[in-house]
């Protein structure tokens, strides 16, 4: 029925689909597997018409199709359930049901038509208990993938892409999940379906495409016996080396972070460990495992029960003011939003961190701090090596060095890195690893959490890996590999 | 991706050591020094006879001078990611408050005390309503203002308090001149100095720049976003509560009717001084040059004898064309 071939998305740096093809035949689950950064997310966009595909052709029942706009993807008959859920909060079920297609006449909405339409649908998808005036943002998370799921069946998709729909839901609600797609499927209606979870792909699926790096490196794979090994090893086997600098030759210092019986509600359960000075401990895990949530914990940013320490000291909890001034630092994973001040200086972004160190009762000594500035700048190799340029006009490897360069200054004992080469290329990586690895040598700790699983092994001591809250396995990093860390998450067997 | 890093050394001779008067030729002050030569240069042609006196000049500044003091405040909050509504009312309130019998009774100083711990302190509450009882800026100084002025008017019972002959000291500030300029003008640059060391040499300044820029990040690294936000509304404040000692010498009354819709004249000047609403981005100099292109105009007018309807029209225009050259100044400068 669907029949894409060679395509190709160039964006700004990465080639994010690099000769993509898939094949999905009417009424079947096809299910696309790959690890982050594989070009999944951006596969579908090019199906739900948001990105045009440089290269390559679409053909759907027999004709060339090209999905310029969602609003065309949607006249073919694509529909798209995204992994974050596009609902409007603030408008009631059927509204966003009918979202873009609203029952209406000569502009003026038709409220009865449309709540009863909304009805049936939802019945049909076993939820009549949702109220059509019911509004979305009171929803529970899956009441609100039912919803969503009903806006893609009210369009009368034959097409519908589904992106990790059981993320947010609970395991009987996936049930009702897969009983759903079946009566879809039976209709004739083709459904991808993406997630990481092999068990469910095993259970719905009928065939699988796997994607690495942006090209397809398997078509059609049957689903329910093509061996765990087999699919993980093709989502594996990588072309770009990564070289990670050597581990320290002395044994790590002294505790500096210990974490205690750490829970979320929802996030993450009774997780302990610790970091010692000079070591770098790294989280695996797949998004959604609770990874950058129990980061967020560490440092303060989210309340959690259990207890934080600091060399020693026991952190009071929500308090990133507190935590700061104990010497700990947080890269964060959205860096522009999360960390930089963009439109100012390499040098403010600096010294943010530290302001007080750089003051006399609150006076900047303004030469002290570009002196300190641009030693770091020499020191990381941040190039251009200016530090008074803004830092928006940085590539993105020279502004994590900037962070980086951040937590440098007043002595930190602990940093926290959360996908510390997000958005930043191949080759400037290296340098980055290089960073890192010479903060934990300077005797600061390191805490690290990345979705790629070479770079946690390649650059950590020790690893903890983390499967939907819970850690299931902590221990030498040189112990493990690519593959049996997959292994582990996927199928949630610790080894 | 066009890599800005890749750019080097031409971009790097780009960067100039800046001279002694880097402030004025820099390319987001130049337009508005242009544009304020360009209407002395109307006043000028159009009233040779009137506009180049001293006393003429004299009086655009102390007629700046109040709104001047209470843009200082506003341009910290609008760089803080904030606005503040409830300036003129808190400035209306701070001089009854100093001018009632009751205060009077205790002299000059005390009045002036007054004047600034009420401004401070309906600042603060301010403060604490956004910062901390988390109310969006608009709505908590909104809602100030009218309560602000409303309070103004119970205490005054709505008439205008006279400064008694004894408490004279207040008004001196603009009877007295010192090199042919009132003291209140001196009062104005002093206020305008301090913010601007306060802006730029502290880490109160660093501290506003980047909880307006991007609070999470500041947030992040540790800044307290929270007891700074509720700091920005109390200086706010603390200027309006100096306006109003401003306003009291210059009418020597106090009045709920005194800055009326000074807020929205504050704000004009500081979005035409480059200030961006959104935060994180602006100057204290830039906003003084808004804020005298502002009242040159008013005083052009006045001059000319021109209808004050059509004076609010060219300061809407003004307002307008001002944002939208800064607009273009900025996509010219993005990489």
């Amino acid at each position: 029925m669907l029949v894409m071939r060679g395509i190709v998305k160039q964006f700004p740096g990465v080639r994010a689909l690099d000769g993509v093809d898939l094949d999905v035949s009417a009424g079947e689950v096809h299910c696309l597997l790959g690890q982050n950064g594989a070009g999944k997310s951006t596969l579908i966009k090019v199906l739900a018409g948001v990105h045009q595909p440089d290269q390559g052709t679409i053909e759907f029942n027999g004709a060339q199709v090209r999905a310029g706009s969602p609003i065309d993807a949607i006249r073919l008959g694509f529909a798209t359930i995204y992994q974050e859920l596009d609902l409007v909060d603030g408008l009631s079920v059927a509204e966003n049901i009918f979202l873009g297609h609203e029952h209406a006449r000569a502009g003026f909405v038709n409220r009865g038509a449309a709540n009863r339409a909304a009805a049936a649908v939802l019945a049909r998808l076993g939820h009549p208990e949702i109220r059509p005036k019911a509004e979305v943002g009171r929803l529970a998370p899956a009441a609100k993938q039912v919803v969503s799921m009903a806006r893609a069946l009210s369009h009368e998709a034959r097409l519908i892409i589904m992106d990790e729909p059981s993320a947010a839901l609970a395991h009987d609600e996936v049930a009702n999940l897969f009983r759903i797609i079946r009566e879809l499927t039976a209709q004739g209606v083709a459904v991808v379906y993406i997630s990481h979870r092999l068990e469910e792909i095993r259970e719905i699926g009928d065939r699988v495409t796997v994607l690495k790096d942006g090209r397809t490196v398997a078509v059609g794979l049957p689903a329910r016996d093509t061996p765990t090994t087999e699919i993980v090893s093709l989502m594996t086997g990588r072309n770009v080396e990564y070289v990670f600098p050597p581990r320290a030759a002395e044994p790590p210092g002294e505790e500096v972070l210990r974490v205690e019986g750490l829970g979320s509600p929802g996030a993450f359960a009774d997780v302990s460990f610790s970091v010692r000075a000079g070591e770098i401990v790294g989280l695996a895990g797949l998004v959604g495992s609770g990874r950058s949530e129990i980061l967020e914990a560490v440092y303060g940013a989210r309340r959690a029960s259990g207890r934080v320490l600091l060399s020693g000291k026991t952190l009071r909890r929500g308090d990133v003011v507190g935590t700061v001034r104990q010497g700990m630092g947080l890269a964060p994973e959205e860096r522009k939003a999360q960390a930089l001040l963009l439109d100012q200086s390499v040098t403010a972004n600096i010294t943010l961190g530290s302001l007080p160190e750089f003051a006399t009762f609150g006076w900047m000594d303004r030469a002290r701090e570009k002196a300190e500035a641009r030693r770091l700048v020499e020191a990381l190799d941040i190039r251009p090596p200016d530090p008074e340029r803004p830092i928006k006009t940085l590539s993105g490897g020279n502004q994590q060095k900037a962070v980086l360069a951040r937590w440098l200054l007043g002595g930190r004992k602990l940093l926290l890195l959360d996908e510390p080469t997000r958005g930043v290329d191949v080759g400037a990586r290296a340098e980055l690893y290089a960073v890192i690895r010479g903060l934990a040598d300077q005797g600061i700790g390191v805490l690290l959490v990345s979705s790629e699983v070479p770079e946690v092994l390649g650059l950590s001591d020790r690893v903890l890996v983390l499967r939907e809250g819970t850690v299931i396995h902590q221990g030498d990093a040189q112990e493990l590999d690519e593959h049996r860390v997959l292994d582990m998450i996927m199928d949630g067997r610790a080894a | 991706m066009s890599n800005p890093a890749e750019a080097g050394p031409q971009n790097r001779l780009a960067v100039r050591a800046p001279g002694p008067l880097a402030w004025l030729g820099e390319a987001r002050h130049l337009g508005l020094v242009v544009a304020l030569v360009l209407l002395a240069i109307v006043g000028l042609v159009t009233k040779p006879e009137n506009f180049a006196t001293t006393s003429n000049l004299v009086s655009i500044l102390s007629l700046a001078a109040t709104i001047g003091v209470i843009t200082v405040g506003a341009t910290f909050v609008i760089i803080g990611g904030g606005i503040d509504l409830s300036v003129g009312a808190t400035m209306a309130l701070a001089s009854v408050w100093a001018t009632t019998l009751a205060t009077q009774a205790y002299g000059p100083a005390v009045m002036a005390v007054c004047a600034i711990l009420v401004g401070t302190g309906t600042g603060l509450v301010n403060g604490l309503l956004i910062a901390y009882g988390r109310l969006v800026p608009f709505i908590a100084t909104l809602a100030m203002l009218v309560a602000a002025r409303g309070l103004a008017q119970r205490m005054s019972d709505r008439k205008t308090q006279i400064i008694q002959s004894d408490n004279g000291a207040i008004v001196d500030l603009s009877t007295t001149r010192l090199l042919g300029v009132p003291l209140l003008v001196y009062i104005f640059a002093l206020v305008v100095v301090l913010g601007w060391i306060l802006l730029n040499r502290t880490t109160f300044g660093r501290r506003t720049y980047a909880v307006g820029g991007n609070p999470e990040a500041a947030r992040l690294a540790g800044i307290n976003v929270r007891r700074h936000t509720m700091l920005l509304y109390a200086l706010s404040g603390l200027c309006c509560g100096i306006a109003a000692i401003l306003i009291m010498a210059r009418t020597t009354t106090g009045s709920s009717t005194h800055g009326d819709l000074y807020e929205l004249d504050a704000i004009a000047a500081v979005i035409i001084g480059g200030t961006l609403l959104t935060g994180g981005r602006g100057t204290i100099i830039g906003s003084i040059l808004g804020l005298l292109i502002f009242t040159l105009i008013t005083n052009l007018f006045i001059l000319n004898g021109l209808n004050t309807s059509d004076q609010l029209i060219a300061k809407g225009l003004i307002i307008v064309v001002a944002v939208l050259l800064q607009r273009r100044n900025l996509k010219e400068r993005a990489p």
